[in-house]
């Protein structure tokens, strides 16, 4: 009776749902237990599917680093490029093919060290992509080195009797830059993560969405603060959301209070935008915009 | 396929080889330049600038030539042909992206207009010095193909020839000008579009669930996709499968990088290029490339008159290197003569190729300037004496 009884209960298949966007074939994945980078993926899938766009249009450039590897996991047409370069490919990508959704996805290091010269350029230009920086205040591939986000007196593996290295505050940075839509949330505001990277890649020109993600093995350890779970209640305990707060005033300090929300938004011309725009001013007729 | 007769400015026209170059990009295709100034090569991009909007085309002046070197290969995976040009300050900086397109197997094509060096050297002088850095600039193993014009004609058809060269072996393609070639003013013919050759770069026709990135069925050469088109394919510059993701093996290194050498080096043949003048029973030959070829003429015209027997060959592609070529000459004739304007670089890759088959004898010139013909010349006659 009870095989019977089994048999006909529907076990539901254990899937997760954001398993179509995942390369499937290439799990388990590389990161660490605790470590904060899947639970962006899973909210980056999770805002791709709400966002309904043609995901055959979407295409995600990572540059090197834990973060880095993001790229090979998705299934989307998906790039590994060098460190830092990340930018600069995909600014080509979608300036060759402006139907394209462009997503960078990388680490603090990766975009604001060996990288930060092209952030900076392509906010300025306002090239239509999306960024989005898994900011984990250190150099997670390579073992645990300070990255331009560590706070000062926090350890890293280079400044083993704390960093005295003043860090970038990345909104502040990416604002004043050009950015047009900026937001910091942490792993622990998963809905607010997910909600952010929507709208971020709805947004028409440079977004930039930062995610403060504990490197549990490197980061917290060194720094005795605990494991993955310690981080998140600590992020949960010591955010504070502040939309629309002056990104000036949301630097952060070691183990200090994490300003989070949505802190800029507006629209600006894209590059592409005022390149056609103003080609066509000079040439009219003659002007052959760039068909893609 | 032919050029698109739209875009290629056919006519016999004065212009100097780095304006030759830029026509020579579009007459290929080239849809894609981004671009950093730096003397002697900004003249190609200035160039490009104010042709690309009426061509269809897009210029960017990037942050830097890393950006450079990374943004024509987002480009090129759209779908479009792209290039970039530099000298010497800027060309180290392109050498990371000239190791992630030979992994990756991007066709691209790096213009260098090569100026004297280390460093920043001689911003406005001539050198033939970073043809040791054309080949083994990026870390690891690899091949690329190098081709050296000595004349603006050159740098038309040999840019043409080296986006076609990039579309069929999925290979980054330098083309090593030099200061002089760059900014000397000549004659250039442009032929009808009709009769220029394009090399068309291979779509599979595969369907997505059936295609793999790096399967080469056969072939040396895989075929590409494009994105948006549906493959949703994964590029690494890590180490990788024929399906394109990371498989960090001595097993998987040693097929990749086996292929990545051998589509070249195993077409060495087809790929080179050599221009041979009296080389037929001649005791001596003179072997050059670029700029150099041009001022051994009269050293090797003046020599032939006192009744040596002197040939010259000129490579035009000088990577992949001749080298069965320069190993079967060595057996025929009792010394080489390597004028180039550096202090002996690619002397040793004729040196190797000859193994002692033939006396070698390098004419070094530390450039800014092109050898004195003379010295060529004393040279040519000094090996004869010791022969
Ligand atoms: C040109 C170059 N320099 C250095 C490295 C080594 N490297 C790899 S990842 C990395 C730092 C990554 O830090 P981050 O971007 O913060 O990524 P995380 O691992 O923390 O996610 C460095 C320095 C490299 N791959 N290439
Ligand atoms: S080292 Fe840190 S950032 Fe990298 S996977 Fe482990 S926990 Fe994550
Ligand atoms: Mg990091």
């Amino acid at each position: 009776m009870l095989d019977q009884q089994t048999a006909e209960i529907e076990v539901p298949e254990a899937q997760n749902p954001v398993e179509s966007l995942l390369r499937m074939d290439r799990m388990p994945h590389i990161w660490c237990p605790g470590c904060g980078i899947g639970t962006t993926v899973n909210c980056f899938a999770r805002a791709l599917e709400q966002s309904k766009l043609d995901l055959d249009k979407v295409a995600i450039v990572s540059g090197i680093g834990c973060t880095g590897r993001v790229a090979g996991y998705l299934n989307l047409d998906s790039f590994h490029t060098t460190h830092g370069r990340a930018i600069p490919f995909a600014t080509g990508l979608k300036l060759a093919n402006p139907d394209l959704k462009i997503v960078v996805y990388s680490g603090d290091g990766d975009l604001f060290a060996i990288g930060g010269n092209h952030f900076i350029h392509a906010a300025r230009r306002n090239v239509d992509m999306t960024v989005i920086c898994v900011n984990n205040l250190i150099y997670g591939m390579t073992g645990g080195q300070v990255a331009p986000t560590t706070p000062v007196t926090a350890k890293g593996t280079t400044y083993p009797y704390g960093s005295y290295d003043p860090p970038f505050n990345l909104p502040y940075l990416a604002d004043s830059s050009g950015a047009g839509y900026v937001a910091r949330w942490t792993v622990y505001h998963v809905r607010h993560v997910t909600k952010a990277i929507k709208e971020a890649i709805a947004h028409r020109g440079f977004s930039f969405v930062e995610i403060i993600s504990p490197c549990p093995t490197l980061y917290s350890r060194r720094n005795r603060l605990g494991d993955g779970l310690d981080q998140m209640k600590f992020y949960k305990e010591n955010s504070e959301i502040k939309n629309g707060a002056d990104t000036k005033e949301v630097g952060m300090d070691f183990q200090g209070k994490i300003i989070v929300g949505k802190f800029v938004d507006r629209e600006r011309k894209t590059y592409r935008q005022l390149m056609n725009e103003h080609l066509s001013n000079v040439f009219g007729e003659q002007f052959t915009p760039y068909e893609g | 396929m032919k050029a698109d007769k739209e875009t290629v400015l056919t006519g016999a026209h004065f212009i100097d080889g780095d304006h030759a170059a830029c026509e020579g990009a579009i007459a290929a295709g080239c849809k894609f330049v981004a671009g950093y100034p730096i003397t002697p090569s900004t003249e190609v991009v200035e160039r490009i600038a104010l042709r690309f909007p009426l061509v269809g085309g897009i210029f960017i002046q990037m942050e830097d030539e890393i950006a450079s070197s990374i943004a024509i290969q987002g480009a090129v995976w759209a779908g479009k042909k792209a290039m970039t040009v530099t000298s010497g300050p800027g060309f180290s900086l392109m050498m990371e992206h000239i190791g992630y397109a030979a992994i990756t197997e991007t066709p691209c094509v790096f213009i260098n207009v090569q100026r004297g060096g280390p460093s920043t050297g001689l911003p406005t002088l001539p050198a033939q010095a970073d043809m040791m850095q054309a080949r083994w600039g990026s870390h690891g193993d690899y091949e690329i193909i190098a081709i050296v014009p000595n004349s603006p004609q050159e740098c038309f058809d040999l840019t043409i020839r080296a986006f076609n060269l990039s579309e069929e072996y999925r290979v980054p393609v330098l083309v090593m000008m030099d200061e002089c070639v760059g900014h000397m003013t000549e004659k250039v013919v442009i032929p009808e579009a009709r009769q220029i050759d394009i090399v068309e770069r291979k779509f599979t026709k595969k369907p997505p669930g059936e295609y793999k990135m790096f399967e080469t069925n056969g072939t040396m050469v895989p075929e590409m996709v494009k994105v948006g088109d549906g493959y949703r394919t994964h590029l690494t510059g890590l180490t990788h499968d024929e399906q394109g993701y990371p498989a960090m093996s001595p097993k998987v290194q040693q097929r990749m990088l086996r292929r990545l050498v051998d589509k070249i080096l195993l077409n060495e043949e087809k790929i080179r290029h050599i221009e041979e003048d009296h080389v037929e029973g001649a005791d001596v030959v003179v072997i050059s490339y670029g700029i150099t070829s041009r001022v051994v003429l009269p050293a090797v015209n003046k020599a032939r008159k006192e009744g040596v027997k002197v040939g010259h060959i000129r490579l035009i592609t000088v990577w992949p290197f001749p080298e069965s070529y320069i190993r079967e000459l060595a057996k025929k004739v009792s010394a080489f003569v390597v004028p180039e304007l550096n202090l002996g670089q690619i002397v040793h890759e004729v040196e190797r190729c000859a193994a002692g088959n033939a006396v070698m004898q390098l004419v070094p010139h530390a450039g800014g300037a092109v050898h004195a013909p003379e010295d060529i010349y004393d040279t040519i006659k000094g090996v004869i004496e010791h022969a």
